[in-house]
């Protein structure tokens, strides 16, 4: 099967798009293969691939949820020194899918590269990952020089480890200064990033939905999901399941059928983090009502942002399991900001006292109003994410808060993950559906 | 258009000078960073916003002309509604 205009090729039906053909025993999918699953590299106007792409209606997938077709016009114009950087950095702990992309079908992704990068007249192309990501290193390492001749250069660029280290200026000014935290802006990247030039920084996940749109088509893309929430989505489910892992569902899915694609809840559960630790929690019996869109996921204040999932069981704590998260997102601040500096690790000393049951009487008023005041106001949307996180906390679990004074909490622990590439240890091993 | 007052957090050292000079719009936060209430100055303030940002030791604060509107690629999570 060769496409050579767009949409021309007849697109699979169903699922799986991203994950057709992923090797159950964990090998890296080589050129070759992946031609045979997905044909050729489409040869496509700039105009044509923004336009399929804007009717799409692809948002980006590193949280942020940004409309691609409009960050890929406004670097049109950028110029050979344009830069697209593929920001596959995954620094949430709990996420596992971009490594998964990376690492076992890393020419999907360099695909998605090539053509955005074409598409925006950009002469560069730099893959970006994380230390930890061994394996996503050696697989691209393996992959760039056996791609034929590409109209772009290909580089790869590891970086530091550390929550904010993905952030995109964090990104840009780790490639032009080795110093990876996040930039004052504007100048936001596409105005002037890599080397000064405007660049387009892109999730792995994003550009290989984008390898799909070139070949297969706008109209195909929707055949999954809803008019507002088109297409299918990775979603890396860990806590109390069964078989945690990388799953590829529709939009429009229903979080039941979710939690069975990883193997059903292993315990009763009592909430779900949405959105992993820039998410929110939500009462497991709410969260069972829902589907995977972004109306229904935002009537209870979610997003599902990266596409992290988190199940807690009925036995846990949520009240020292959100202490844990927050003091690691605390600890993660790079330290540049006051608010995000001192603020956080203030709400996260006091989120653990009002855990531990021996905060003041009027600790959690306390902990709302600095929330409020950090909102906001630092160079990054690391506060912001993180004063979202404690807000559901002390919201979900805020019952829990008078029984915590009342008597010493005995949940023990569930392990969260606390470091970039901790979600389960190594990769999942099936991706499944 | 109107004029926006805006401090660089990175550059902030918490000297809070601009909220001794502008209580009107400047207000410090409990380690003594700025909180800017209402970031449009009104005309009748423009003359002491001006003082405050020359006033400011590490050139943080800033009158801006352009409002700050949603920039396509802006970083970070989705502005979500507060959680009930
Ligand atoms: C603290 C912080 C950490 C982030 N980490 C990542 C990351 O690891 N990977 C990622 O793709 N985006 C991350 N982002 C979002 C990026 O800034 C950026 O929005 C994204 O890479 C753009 O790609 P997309 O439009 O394809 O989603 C992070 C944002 C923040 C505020
Ligand atoms: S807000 Fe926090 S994480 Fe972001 S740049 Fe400032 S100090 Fe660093
Ligand atoms: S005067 Fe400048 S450095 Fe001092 S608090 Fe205000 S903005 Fe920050």
């Amino acid at each position: 099967m060769s496409a050579t205009a767009m949409g021309a090729a007849p697109g699979p039906s169903g699922l799986p798009r991203l994950l057709a053909g992923l090797d159950p025993r964990g090998a890296t999918m080589t050129h070759a293969d992946h031609v045979r699953v997905h044909g050729e590299l489409p040869r496509s106007s700039p105009r044509q691939l923004i336009e399929a792409v804007e009717m799409s209606g692809l948002r980006g997938r590193g949280g942020a949820d940004f409309p691609t077709a409009v960050k890929l016009r406004s670097m049109a114009g950028g110029g050979r020194r344009a830069t697209l950087i593929v920001n596959g950095s995954e620094t949430e702990p709990a996420s596992a899918k971009d490594r998964l992309l990376l690492t076992r079908l890393p020419h999907l992704v360099l695909d998605g590269a090539v053509l955005a990068a074409s598409a925006v007249g950009a002469g560069t192309v730099i893959v970006k990952l994380g230390e930890h990501s061994r394996e996503a290193v050696r697989a691209i390492e393996g992959a760039i020089p056996v791609r034929p001749a590409e109209p772009v250069d290909l580089h790869l660029a590891v970086g530091p480890d550390g929550y904010v280290t993905g952030e995109e200026t964090a990104v840009v000014q780790y490639l032009n200064r080795g110093v990876a935290k996040p930039t004052f802006v504007p100048p936001l990247p596409f105005q002037r990033g890599y080397r000064g030039h405007p660049t387009l920084v892109q999730n792995p996940e994003t550009l290989a939905q984008l390898a799909l749109i070139a070949r297969y088509g706008a109209r195909w893309f929707r055949e999954l999901g809803s008019e507002a929430d088109p297409g299918s989505a990775l979603v890396t489910i860990s806590g109390a399941v069964s078989a945690p892992g990388v799953y590829e569902l529709a939009f429009g899915t229903s979080m039941t059928d979710l939690l069975a694609a990883a193997g059903g809840a292993s315990e009763p559960l009592q909430a779900l983090l949405v959105g992993g630790y820039f998410g929110t929690w939500v009462q497991a019996s709410r969260a069972f009502a829902l589907r995977l869109s972004r109306e229904e996921l935002r009537s209870v204040g979610c997003a599902l942002g990266s596409g992290v999932l988190i199940a807690l069981g009925e036995r846990a704590c949520g009240l020292h399991e959100s202490a844990t998260v927050i003091e690691y997102l605390a600890s993660q601040s790079a330290g540049q900001c006051g608010p995000c500096a001192y603020g956080l690790p203030a709400i996260a000393e006091s989120v653990r006292a009002l855990a531990d049951g021996v905060a003041h009487e009027r600790e959690r008023e306390r902990v709302l109003r600095w929330c409020a005041q950090v909102r906001g106001r630092g160079a990054c949307h690391h506060p912001d994410g993180a004063v979202r996180f404690v807000e559901s906390a002390l919201s979900v679990f805020g019952a829990e808060l008078e029984w915590h004074r009342r008597q010493r909490c005995t949940a023990p622990p569930v392990g969260l993950p606390l470091a970039p590439g901790g979600a389960a240890g190594p990769l999942p091993a099936a991706a499944r559906r | 258009m109107s004029d926006r007052l805006r401090v660089n957090p990175i550059t902030c050292e918490a000297h809070g000078l601009c909220a001794e000079l502008l209580p009107e719009l400047i207000r410090l936060d409990d380690w003594g960073y700025p909180i800017i209430d209402q970031a449009e100055v009104p005309p009748e303030l423009l003359e002491l916003a001006r003082k405050a940002v020359d006033a400011c030791p590490t050139l943080a604060l800033a009158l801006e002309r352009a409002p700050a509107a949603e920039r396509p690629g802006a970083p970070g999570p989705p502005r979500l509604p507060r959680i009930p």
